[in-house]
């Protein structure tokens, strides 16, 4: 059965201007323990997917809508705040870019985690704090029954990304969602914290949802991947199929203007134009004006979704086998 | 103008800056944000500048443009070594060194129409005067992709890499010959991204510019550099043209920094040994003795912590300080 399951999601916030559909209609299952990466430009809808999941939206502005949210059999949608409470943190975890503002500066690192795991578990004050050196030594933290009382400016960036890890697998959750995780941090850094993710995760065997912009980072570590665009997915399906026969006209654009540190340059190409207003939604392929393999039918008809080998599915109608070559 | 002479040198460039002094105890030490930083840039080229935040990268670039004046070393640009020259006396060489920001948002003035922050360039070096001026500016727009009727906008109504056409636009008004890129593309969508690189590089061809290019993203400083220089703690710890030191990278710490670039290709991705470093960036106020990055170096032995290891010469143009290679 699947871990997670979301089926016409869609986001929007209303607004003096008009609406926005930051999410428009996306649908996905996760089973567990699987790696799913979620990747996309700036305003895709990547994270605003991740807090509607997590009902972490403010409504009013937003408007969440779905045909179905369920997590584990709780329909997220539906549930009342109590149990969606009880869900965050013990069943679906959050870690963010800036773990400074995840952090709460006034209080130490020992009494954050402890909170979470005596609001989580049932567990005395004495057990929460064995627990939360255990779980800081999980994540690498030197002298961790010292840094219990340290706080969060004692740290560095990893360092609190280290914290912020331990505060999210503290309670065994099945899901957990790294929403640009290590991108604030430097690549020596974010090697150490995604390679710390990645075996903590397998061991405990819980999913995870990988957002991001690398290209590379969701290539070096997930199953599947979703690409967004303008609010909705347009291509998914296995790692390697989305990366090696990609069957959208803009997830091949992305992979041709991402440079690569092991080549060097034909030059880049760019994918002309700017990112559509989310405000207009268009009956037509959102990525249509900025397109160079549309053929004329992308003019008349918004693509169905199309079925490729292997799981692999995209919303294109343009036929992009000829330009495989060219990736490998 | 001496095409065979090097546009810039710099010798041993550094940059201190004091620590806020507390009520009790000494005068703790300064910051030593670039810790004697030499290198050589021939006109029409492009020097990738890398290393993690805190190295001081941007330092160095600010310090070479004299925008920080440095606490030692020269800076010598075209013959004349500006870093020994008085604020008056540098005027008519900043019209020849421009700067590119990261937000270029924020550097351009929210008040003025982009027509205005381009002919206030003009205006301060008293280019352009009369008539011709406003044919130059549609010209300069044109030069990097603008619409000649976005001059009646604001920054605000910019997206970003409009913003940053505009940014490019600007310091090219005054006709440089060398721009400092100060992680000009990072903020930047990977489609926008390259966009603007690509506009660099053609800009480059066009105007025979010299760039500076500093980020901490290693795979555009592959795509846009000819030579590079790798940076740790103030110090340049290794400099070759970008062949070598993308495919023959000596220093550890150079090869640590770049086995960490993810590369967007899952079979090439998962099948890379990854060097992984441990531990955090030292405080530059307080460096490690001998070599600076002894304390997070895989294969450190003990001679590292007692002799701050030279540049050894290890092929044309490829230095890397290191006692290790």
């Amino acid at each position: 059965m699947a871990l997670l399951t979301v089926r016409g999601l869609t986001t929007s916030f209303s607004t003096d201007q008009g609406i926005i559909r930051a999410v428009n209609g996306v649908s996905f299952t996760l089973e567990p323990g699987e790696v799913l990466g979620l990747v996309g430009e700036s305003g895709s809808g990547k994270s605003v997917t991740a807090l509607s999941i997590m009902r972490l939206v403010r409504e009013p502005p937003a408007k969440v809508q779905a045909e179905l949210l369920d997590f584990e059999g709780t329909d997220l949608l539906r549930a009342d705040p109590r149990t969606l409470r009880d869900i965050r943190g013990s069943g679906i975890a959050m870690i963010f870019q800036d773990p400074m503002r995840s952090l709460n500066p006034v209080l130490t690192i020992g009494r954050q985690l402890t909170e979470t795991l005596v609001r989580h578990i049932n567990i005395d004050g004495n057990a929460a704090r064995r627990r939360a050196i255990e779980l800081l030594e999980m994540v690498g933290i030197p002298m961790a029954e010292k840094h219990l009382g340290s706080y969060p400016h004692q740290f560095s960036g990893g360092m609190r990304q280290r914290v912020m890890i331990a505060i999210a697998l503290s309670c065994n959750p099945r899901l957990l969602i790294a929403d640009e995780a290590t991108t604030a941090l430097d690549v020596t850094i974010q090697a150490q914290i995604v390679e710390l993710v990645r075996t903590l995760t397998k061991n405990l065997g819980t999913a995870v949802i990988w957002i991001s912009h690398d290209l590379g980072l969701v290539a070096g570590l997930c199953d599947r991947v979703n690409v967004m665009y303008a609010g909705r997915i347009v291509e998914t399906g296995p790692v390697r199929e989305v990366f090696y026969r990609p069957s959208h006209g803009y997830t091949i654009g992305l992979i041709g203007c991402t440079p690569r540190v092991d080549r060097v340059g034909t030059p880049l190409k760019p994918i002309n134009g700017l990112p559509p207003n989310l405000m207009d939604d268009t009956p037509l392929c959102p990525f249509l004006p900025r397109c160079d393999v549309a053929i004329p039918a992308c003019h008349r008809v918004r693509p169905e979704l199309r079925s490729f080998p292997g799981g692999h599915f995209a919303n294109c109608l343009a036929d992009l086998t000829s330009r495989h070559a060219e990736l490998r | 103008m001496d095409l065979a002479k090097p546009l810039l040198t710099v010798e041993g460039l550094a940059v201190h800056f004091a620590s806020p002094r507390t009520a009790f105890g000494p005068a703790p030490s300064p910051i030593r944000a670039v810790d004697g930083v030499s290198f050589t840039l021939a006109r029409g080229s492009t020097l990738g500048l890398v290393g993690e935040s805190g190295c001081g990268k941007s330092t160095t670039g600010y310090a070479i443009l004299q925008l920080i004046r440095p606490t030692a070393g020269r800076v010598v640009f075209d013959g004349t070594d500006i870093a020994a020259l008085p604020a008056k006396k540098l005027r008519p060489f900043r019209r020849r060194m421009q700067i590119i920001f990261q937000d270029s948002a924020a550097s351009l003035n929210p008040r003025m129409p982009v027509g205005d922050l381009i002919t206030e360039a003009l205006d301060i070096h008293g280019l352009h005067r009369g008539a011709g001026r406003g044919r130059r500016i549609r010209q300069l727009l044109d030069l990097v992709g603008i619409a000649s009727h976005l001059a009646e906008r604001f920054p605000h109504e910019l997206s970003g890499g409009q913003a940053q056409r505009i940014a490019i636009c600007r310091a090219l008004a005054v006709e440089p010959e060398l721009i400092v890129c100060d992680e000009a593309v990072s903020a930047l969508d990977l489609s926008i991204q390259a966009q603007i690189v690509n506009l660099l590089q053609e800009l480059q061809r066009e105007l025979g510019l010299t760039y500076i290019f500093i980020s901490h993203d290693l795979s555009v400083v592959r795509h846009i550099s000819d030579e590079v220089a790798v940076m740790y703690l103030g110090r340049i710890v290794e400099t070759a043209s970008r062949q070598r030191i993308f495919d023959a990278a000596a220093h550890p710490y150079s090869r640590a920094l770049l086995s960490a670039v993810p590369i967007p290709d899952p079979d090439v991705e998962r099948a890379r040994e990854r060097i992984i470093l441990s531990g955090d960036l030292p405080s530059p106020a307080n460096p490690p003795s001998g070599c600076r990055f002894r304390t997070r170096c895989p294969v450190v032995i003990e001679a590292c912590a007692a002799k701050d290891p030279p540049a050894k010469f290890l092929a044309p143009g490829h230095f890397a300080a290191c006692l290790r290679v």
